[in-house]
């Protein structure tokens, strides 16, 4: 049995906050009994000030929190470098706070909230609100990215230094729901955001060829009428980005690869040496085209839903590196614009609460990738690639304690009602999925604990500075 | 059978049954009282998100000849215009008790949302769902070529008899065309051998697991490459797809793909020439070619009145008493498919 309980009182899993409200430095030590870190051997973790102070086995601590966790997997703690948390301006879908919720039941430390809010997110005061928002609610650290044009709109540049000089120290800019299709704009986004170690995330999609595009384009689109998004829209403007980026030296990061096509280019790109990296979300890991014939627009998501082919490549890019990530995608939508015919519904799914075990499903209990490499694709490399300090490390004395714990055993059954996200629009709705995320730490503050959000850990964080 | 959504709902046992009793149906409509009691007390409502003066005609013409009220009604937008939308449409049809919805709309699949997602208990009918199906045109199509080219015209000969080996060029905007869907998937159930024509860029990418021959070139169809046609359907295209590139001018589509005279002239004596309507004369087909006696185009619209009390009173006598009169049991969409989606849903 898995389990907390408080050696110091006797009264059950009552999470007490450490000592001052918001004082992470000394937040009460918790720990975590027989733990197994990447899968490996188990071990006791003592988390104490924000680190993890001492590993071992049979450790005791007084006053500590203590975790009996025993047949659970650590992994440090998940890092989504895609997340659409919809605040400010859509907060009918989701918020900031909601979003964290959902982040860290899902086992993240820290999300990129996405830049295609209202107003938005193209300038210091946009990033600066959502990043506060993001420490106000302090279940995970929201790392704002910034929108490469003004507006999205694909004309000028967004003042990208702003955002980066700004508070929320802006690293990744992307139009993301657009794609920056001007090749001018996105070599010289690509250039400038060298000058303070950024990076560009692109929305691989040539608008032209995906004009009023519904599904992917192949035998189903014929069948079911939808208009086709072929996957060459998506592997042209990757081939064109790939090129651009290599000539100019910059850091280009592909969202959400869904083509077998576009993998091969990736696999080139690298190969060449250029600078490139790639995310993959669950869904297009696990789901096919073939969804999209019960005509539900749960499976309406963009880039669509894919070939077994295309599901195939993108497991096994993601298993030998290719794409190095996998990032959620996370879109919530209000229920009326999922409640519709498939052409009026908004594209999207949620992910934050369901990622991790579709991963253990489609890649650690396929045999694909072990835990070392979840932490890998999940933590360490989307930490590299948005520059997240203090995420992705190593699960050692001396490092921060940001940690999830997961029950690789337990099986459960995705009930949209469930889940905290806002969003009502799960493309997993009703599948039984493999593994529970047990507890969530936070520079060792319990944000999650026995699969529930821990008490009083909403705003617990807000006056840490960091 | 509880809702008509794709032609692909028919097996080969079933559409046959649909097409006889439909030649029942024809045949009460030479009396001199046409009118059926069979849906009394049935309402149906004839549901358009889309202008079709047509068909809703031909549903509402179905329904009165077998006594069902008739409700029209006729809905603009959707969700994405934010008009009223389909959910809200259909609970307020399910309050006012419709046993059938015959949905017109221009999203494909609006019809199989309405059928699945518990807005409604009716039986829906598909009457076309944007470029997706049109499964009645179809059915109408069928019955036209079974009693001329199977039934040599006399009504009632071809019963219990299907299109085994029959030879139908489709020639048009297959792309954009719900009536090709259909027509593709139902004759084929029914044993025809179908041959689409058209440019490469109004045939759909993924065409070749259609359960047909393609074709870019309607002489070398006509002159017999897959044969000898015994029937060749023209599909509507529309002047405007010159702009979107689907090709160069209207001059250069009708030279290639329309229907001329000098075409018309290659085709074998007894081949029919067929079109769902609306025509573009001089565009796809040549009147020369629409008013010739090969052409069924117009029998094809009082077919249509038949098919559909045919399709009406199989889904509603069906439902009610199921040991009276011909039930259609099965229907992959409204059965099987139907019980997942169930499932899935909270
Ligand atoms: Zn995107």
């Amino acid at each position: 049995m898995t389990g907390t309980h408080d050696t110091s009182t006797g009264t059950g899993v009552r999470t007490g906050r450490g000592t001052t409200p918001g004082d992470g430095g000394s937040t009460r030590p918790v720990l975590v009994r027989g733990v197994r870190p990447l899968g490996g051997d188990a071990t006791d973790l003592l988390l104490a000030d924000g680190i993890v102070a001492e590993t071992g086995r049979g450790m005791t601590a007084d006053g500590a929190l203590v975790v009996d966790a025993d047949g659970l997997v650590a992994l440090p703690g998940l890092v989504d470098l895609h997340t659409h948390l919809r605040e400010p301006g859509r907060e009918d879908a989701e918020t900031v706070e909601s979003g964290s919720r959902a982040a860290a039941l899902g086992g993240f430390t820290a999300v990129h909230a996405m830049a295609n809010t209202d107003p938005v997110a193209d300038t210091a005061g946009v990033v600066e609100q959502v990043w506060r928002m993001g420490r106000r609610t302090g279940l995970v650290d929201v790392r704002p990215v910034g929108a490469v044009t003004v507006g999205l709109r694909g004309e000028q540049l967004a003042e990208l230094g702003a955002m980066a000089d700004s508070a929320a120290a802006v690293r990744v800019f992307s139009d993301d729901g657009l794609c920056v299709s001007d090749a001018v704009l996105m070599r010289r986004a690509l250039e400038y955001v060298k000058a303070f170690d950024g990076v560009v995330a692109q929305h691989s999609q040539e608008p032209r060829l995906t004009e009023a595009a519904q599904m992917h384009e192949g035998e189903l689109s014929a069948v079911l009428g939808l208009r086709g998004w072929p996957a060459a829209a998506e592997e042209a403007i990757i081939a064109r980005d790939v090129l651009i980026a290599g000539h100019v030296d910059s850091h280009l990061h592909v969202c959400h690869v869904s083509t077998a096509g576009s993998v091969e280019i990736i696999r080139w790109a690298k190969s060449r040496g250029v600078r490139v990296t790639a995310e993959v979300t669950p869904h297009h890991l696990l789901l096919t085209h073939e969804e999209v014939a019960s005509f539900d627009p749960v499976f309406k998501v963009n880039p669509p839903l894919r070939t077994p082919e295309d599901v195939a490549a993108v497991r096994e890019a993601l298993a030998d590196g290719t794409i190095d990530v996998v990032a959620t995608d996370h879109a919530p939508h209000p229920a009326e614009d999922k409640d519709c015919e498939w052409d009026a519904a908004a594209a999207g799914t949620t992910g934050l609460e369901t990622a991790l075990s579709v991963v253990q499903q489609v890649m650690v209990e396929t045999g694909l990738l072990d835990w070392a490499g979840v932490a890998e694709r999940m933590s360490v490399r989307p930490a590299g690639i948005g520059r997240v300090a203090g995420h992705g490390r190593p699960i050692a004395a001396g490092e921060p304690a940001n940690l999830v714990l997961v029950d690789p055993a337990a099986r459960w059954r995705v009930d949209p009602g469930a889940l905290a996200t806002w969003g009502c629009n799960t493309a997993f709705q009703g599948s039984t999925l493999p593994g529970r995320v047990v507890a969530t730490f936070l520079r060792g503050r319990p944000t999650v604990l026995d699969g529930e959000l821990a008490e009083d850990a909403v705003g617990a964080d807000t006056a840490r500075s960091w | 059978m509880r809702h008509l959504l794709s032609a692909a709902d028919l097996g080969r046992d079933q559409a046959v049954q649909v097409l006889d009793v439909a030649e029942q149906m024809a045949a009460t409509q030479q009396r001199e009282i046409k009118k059926l009691p069979t849906l009394r007390g049935r309402t149906v409502v004839n549901l358009f998100f889309e202008d079709s003066t047509r068909t809703r005609i031909s549903f509402e013409a179905a329904a009165k000849r077998l006594s069902a009220d008739v409700i029209n009604f006729t809905a603009r937008g959707s969700s994405v215009s934010k008009g009223e939308s389909l959910k809200d449409t259909a609970l307020t049809l399910e309050a006012m008790g419709a046993d059938a919805v015959v949905v017109r709309h221009h999203a494909p699949g609006a019809p199989h949302r309405l059928a699945t997602a518990g807005w409604t208990r009716g039986s829906v009918v598909n009457a076309g769902d944007g470029t997706h199906e049109h499964p009645t045109q179809a059915l109408l199509d069928a019955f036209t070529l079974r009693r001329h080219l199977v039934g040599g015209t006399v009504p009632g000969a071809a019963t219990g008899a299907d299109l085994a080996g029959q030879r139908v060029v489709i020639a048009g905007d297959v792309l954009h065309s719900r009536v090709a869907r259909s027509n593709v998937l139902l004759l084929h159930t029914l044993g025809a051998h179908v041959v689409l024509v058209a440019p490469p860029t109004l045939l759909p990418v993924g065409v070749e697991a259609w359960p047909c021959a393609t074709s870019y070139d309607l002489d070398a169809v006509l002159e017999g490459a897959f044969g000898e046609p015994d029937a060749v359907m023209m599909l509507r295209v529309q002047r405007e797809r010159q702009n979107a590139a689907f090709f160069p001018s209207a001059r250069e589509y009708s030279r290639r793909y329309g229907l001329d005279v000098r075409r018309l002239g290659m085709l074998p004596r007894h081949t029919i020439v067929m079109h769902p309507g609306p025509m573009n004369r001089g565009l796809e087909i040549s009147a020369a070619a629409a008013d010739s006696a090969r052409s069924t185009i117009v029998e094809q619209v009082s077919n249509g009145v038949a098919v559909r009390m045919a399709v009406l009173y199989l889904l509603l006598s069906g439902r009610k008493d199921p040991a009276t009169g011909p039930v259609v049991t099965g229907g992959r969409t409204g059965g099987a498919d139907g019980a997942t989606r169930k499932d899935r849903r909270r």
